[in-house]
């Protein structure tokens, strides 16, 4: 996760979660902010759960952004063996 | 011994600086929340050790940061900002209809009797209320769907709303100013509201006396003297007598009547200051010269206050939330600088020295005067 976001949810730079069901981005993201509610609203939008715009989402060399919320996430990310990356964009000064 | 507490946001994070009542050495805390824009904090009249944070940031969008030991430590708080019902539409800057779309809180404003009551402006321009310390909040929605709202536009930093004023002395009544909206006012709580701009002119819009539509910068109301405001407009200093009903204009003398900041002595309710800056195109102070203009005639009259100020090749901004005023006696003036400079008076104006230099830009100063 990005820096900041790092320190508003007092973690490190990995989260380990436990998602019941199908492991999407939305189960990750609702999962991760269930555990950690000073992220809400950080990462989407609270009310509509748009991703932020200059948030992207990473995982096995692939950029998983723009692909639908409730789309499987690899296996390697379901079974834990490669992170799903949570990255701020390069942008600004 | 009384000290003071001055609450610093920036570009970049928050910062507290402390002093004693002499107010000539300073202990600097910070960066709260480095890397984060802080558009405001504020006390709580109340319990002064109760601080709120505004803490967004493009990427993250807005959190709510809350303090009970006076600024040692924070907790996140809520920050779910949701208009109440169809938002509708207000103007884009081509005219076109825009929805209303939440951005960020721009001032906080707590309640003067109830540390757990605090009001949030917010762009696109509304007016939120907590009552649990910021947990929960929830629109005022009165003033966004004043009749007028659908004809409200953005100013250049966006349609926000800035400044808000509680009346000490008939708290159903409060003020809050919008840009580019104009002042608004109400009398029961904040259930309705309507436009108090008689007596603006405003070249820049099409009708320069517009009911609404003025891109008021600042309003400041002296605590013993609540129908008494002056205003900072974008264009014009201003003053009212009679809670907004009628504006007259005491830009007197001062050598431009751009400005952002406008504040008041808090022992002497006409004794008014203003940093000019140069003009709309040229967001700086000057001819180079960093001069806060003071009126101890509640207006017309200005001396420039320039001791320990820099006089040659300064180039910096003053914005809107960024001057202050404690409650010692002599009082003592404080203002931020869009160069990271905050510059402390202990007297009333007359002398000034910088407690830092070379923070982030500074969006917003506020003291507290503590026991």
């Amino acid at each position: 996760m990005p820096k900041n976001l790092q320190i508003l949810a007092g973690v490190g730079r990995v989260v380990e979660l436990e998602v019941k069901g199908q492991v999407t981005q939305r189960s990750v993201l609702d999962a991760l902010e269930a555990s950690h509610p000073a992220l809400l609203g950080t990462l989407r939008d609270a009310q509509t759960k748009r991703r932020r715009p200059m948030i992207r989402f990473f995982a096995c060399e692939e950029d998983l952004s723009d692909e639908s919320v409730d789309a499987p996430l690899p296996g390697e990310v379901a079974t834990g063996k490669e992170p799903l990356l949570i990255i701020g964009a390069i942008a600004g000064g | 011994m009384s000290r003071v507490r001055v609450l610093v946001g920036t570009r970049k994070g928050a910062f507290v600086l402390s002093s004693d009542a002499s107010r000539k050495t300073w202990q600097v805390d910070g960066p709260h929340f480095a890397g984060w824009e802080i558009y405001h904090l504020k006390g709580s009249p109340v319990n002064p050790d109760r601080i709120y944070a505004s803490q967004s940031s493009s990427w993250f969008g807005q959190v709510l940061q809350r303090s009970d030991d006076g600024g040692q430590t924070w907790a996140a708080v809520g920050n779910q900002f949701v208009y109440e019902g169809e938002p509708g539409t207000h103007k884009w800057y081509d005219g076109s209809p825009h929805p209303w779309e939440f951005k960020r809180v721009w001032h906080l404003e707590p309640s003067l009797n109830d540390p757990d009551m605090i009001y949030a402006g917010v762009e696109d321009a509304a007016l939120f209320a907590s009552g649990d310390g910021g947990t929960t909040w929830n629109e005022l929605p009165g003033l966004r769907t004043h009749k007028t709202a659908p004809e409200w536009a953005p100013g250049a930093g966006g349609m926000c709303l800035h400044t808000m004023l509680i009346d000490p002395s008939e708290p159903d009544r409060m003020y809050v100013a919008i840009s580019s909206a104009g002042t608004f006012r109400t009398d029961d709580a904040g259930k309705t509201w309507r436009p108090i701009n008689n007596g603006l002119k405003s070249n820049y819009i099409p009708d320069p006396d517009a009911y609404v539509g003025h891109c008021v910068h600042r309003i400041a109301m002296h605590p013993s003297r609540p129908n008494t405001l002056f205003m900072q407009k974008h264009w014009d200093v201003m003053r009212t007598d009679d809670g907004g009903e009628n504006w007259r204009e005491i830009s007197g003398n001062l050598p431009t009547d751009f400005g952002f900041v406008v504040d008041i002595n808090a022992n002497e309710p006409d004794t008014v200051y203003v940093v000019p800056i140069t003009s709309d195109s040229h967001h700086f102070v000057p001819d180079g010269k960093l001069r806060v203009y003071r009126s101890r005639t509640g207006g017309d009259d200005w001396e420039a206050l320039t001791k320990g100020l820099p006089q040659e090749n300064c180039y910096v901004n003053v914005l809107r939330d960024a001057m202050t005023v404690d409650t010692l006696d002599p009082s003592g003036i404080y203002f931020g600088t869009s160069g990271g400079q905050v510059y402390a008076s202990a007297d009333g104006g007359d002398s000034w020295n910088p407690i830092v230099r070379d923070l982030p830009a500074v969006l917003s100063v506020e003291v507290q005067t503590l026991k």
